[in-house]
């Protein structure tokens, strides 16, 4: 439904998006991440038209939007990450607005917007002035507006943002509804948002594409840093148990952290596979004495592997920096 | 064209709802309505006086007397009225943002630009409707040729044509109003003083500039005359500044 080859953008000097390709099929819920400056609203422009890319291809249901923006642009719902209003029109005058510019024919109009006000729960602010809207209502106002027209393809730009928690489950039920017969990109912050709604999950770092995978294949694929937590008391040698530790075959590394309040000793294991290493970690340390008193597996969050993807990537992109100017000096 | 209508729609409701329009409306009018009543004071004092003297009363006519410095007045107020009216057109949309999202919607940027200036025009058509009370007085006291009033009529039109498509270029480069409308006036009068920079004699550069000029486009009009070269230079003035805003909204879709 969309192809995004090699789009690249510049601005200036800079380079806000670097040779970033990805496809998303139809009926598809793809979760966009990043940290801010990323990239993100750079290619969520460049997808909607309204940013020309320096290199690089968009195409929406197979047309080329650079080469026929127009009917490309019939094919998307835009949802910006602030709604921009018309403050001194109704809400109901705005979206029928929003469909004379989307061409929705005149006889289909009233049933459209009536069927759009009743699903983003409009109805009782409907003759209302958009100016006067509270944050809550202004958001869903953004998402009718997208839903106009009907577009195959939606594109929504932190769609929960400033919505109460009971709204925020609507709108997300609303937009896994969405989902199902139509290519949704949602862009958020909120990582478990992202996990929950998405299929598949793209994480930008500074232009750059670092993951493209599902929430549950990104986890498991990052297992190999997946890490056991330990914590003893006793009175032998540390120093020789965590070299014990680090001989088990699977480990890869032993950190010592900070003692608990009690003066226990905690430690984390690195592990280098998958294999469930808990067992022997716990016979190691009953054989040397200690008293085992927590021994668990540390499952990463969403979170935690989007803060490890993002963070290597920085750790590699300031090593590729400082290298040549020490070849300098 | 069905967005075309949508965005005239849109910003005429805009401007016949914001208090800009109606402060702007009253000071257009009340100063219209001064230079029509001190240039009619000061056609019937002369009036009066050459009455003693019946070979220059027939040298004095309504045309050359009254309408043609009542219009040159009148186009000087045009000078900054528009501005005020055009400044809001794009910079307004660009700084709430409604513009991006207007551009994300299956519309091309020729009825965007076109809408824009339709719209700005027919607020000044607005202003310029209830001035017909000016001639309408003259109609019902007098029997004034109606040739040039038209005439002068048809001259501030295309002046206003022209200042218009300069304040929504204006507009189009920046999200900041008071920007737009310094940037349009500054152009206005460019195109105002531009002859006034041409040597004394004539030669390329003096035709250059006089032909440049708005006001040896607008003099004849208001003289009643109604040249084609007059037009063509209208047309053509709104027209390249027209193309001009649209490239602006192009290159923003680079520069993001």
């Amino acid at each position: 439904m969309i192809s995004v080859q090699h789009l690249t953008k510049r601005f200036g000097t800079t380079l806000a998006l670097d040779d970033l390709s990805f496809e998303v099929s139809r009926g598809e819920i793809l979760g966009f991440l990043g940290p801010n400056g990323a990239g993100k609203t750079t290619c969520i422009r460049m997808m909607t038209g309204s940013l020309t890319p320096t290199a690089g291809t968009v195409s929406i249901a197979g047309i080329d939007t650079r080469k026929d923006p127009v009917t490309a642009r019939r094919h998307i719902g835009y949802l910006p990450e602030t709604v921009p209003i018309y403050r001194e029109m109704t809400v109901a005058d705005y979206l029928e607005f929003v469909c004379r510019m989307k061409r929705v024919a005149r006889e289909q109009k009233p049933a459209h917007i009536d069927g759009i006000i009743s699903r983003c729960g409009l109805r009782e602010v409907s003759h209302k002035l958009c100016g006067h809207l509270s944050k809550g209502y202004r958001q869903r106002l953004g998402l009718a507006q997208a839903l106009i027209g009907d577009p195959d393809v939606l594109i929504l730009d932190e769609p929960t943002s400033g919505l109460d928690p009971k709204q925020i489950i609507e709108i997300r039920e609303l937009i896994r509804r969405l989902g199902r017969e139509r290519t949704v990109i949602l862009s958020s912050h909120i990582l478990p948002e992202v996990s929950e709604l998405c299929q598949r999950v793209i994480i930008l770092n500074r232009g750059q594409l670092v993951a493209v995978d599902t929430p549950d294949n990104l986890d498991k694929n990052l297992r190999g840093y997946d890490a056991i937590r330990l914590e003893i008391s006793g009175s032998g040698d540390p120093e020789a148990l965590f070299e014990s530790l680090a001989g088990i075959p699977g480990i890869s590394q032993v950190q010592s952290l900070p003692p608990g309040q009690d003066g226990s000793l905690r430690c984390r294991l690195n592990a280098q596979s998958n294999a469930d290493l808990r067992p022997t970690v716990a016979r190691t340390v009953l054989a040397a004495g200690w008293n085992l008193h927590e021994l668990r597996h540390e499952v990463q969050s969403l979170e935690e592997i989007f803060i490890t993807l993002v963070t290597r990537e920085e750790t590699v992109v300031r090593d590729e920096s400082v290298t040549p100017e020490e070849t300098e000096s | 064209m069905n967005a075309y209508l949508a965005i005239v729609r849109r910003d005429l409701a805009g401007y016949f709802l914001s208090p800009v329009f109606y402060t702007l409306g009253t000071v257009f009018l009340l100063l219209t309505g001064l230079l029509f009543f001190s240039n009619l004071l000061f056609y019937t004092e002369i009036s009066f006086s050459v009455m003693q003297n019946p070979y220059v009363s027939q040298t004095l006519n309504l045309a050359s007397d009254f309408i043609r410095p009542m219009g040159a007045q009148f186009a000087v107020i045009l000078l900054f009225v528009i501005p005020a009216v055009t400044m809001r057109s794009f910079s307004e949309e660009k700084r709430s943002g409604t513009l991006e999202l207007m551009m994300t919607y299956p519309v091309s940027d020729t009825p965007v630009v076109l809408a824009k200036f339709s719209s700005s025009l027919l607020t000044m058509g607005s202003l310029f409707l209830a001035t017909c009370i000016y001639p309408g007085l003259l109609f019902i006291w007098s029997t004034p040729e109606p040739a040039p009033v038209l005439a002068a009529y048809l001259g501030l039109l295309c002046m206003t044509s022209l200042f218009t498509a300069i304040g929504v270029f204006a507009s189009a480069t920046t999200d900041n109003q008071i920007v737009a409308a310094l940037v349009a006036f500054g152009l206005n009068l460019v195109f105002w003083m531009i002859s006034w920079a041409s040597p004394v004699d004539s030669g390329m550069l003096h035709d250059v500039l006089q032909y440049l000029s708005v006001v040896e486009h607008f003099e004849p009009m208001i003289k009643g005359v109604i040249r084609l070269t007059d037009i063509v230079y209208f047309i053509s003035v709104t027209g390249f500044f027209l193309f001009l805003t649209g490239q602006v909204l192009e290159s923003k879709k680079w520069r993001g």
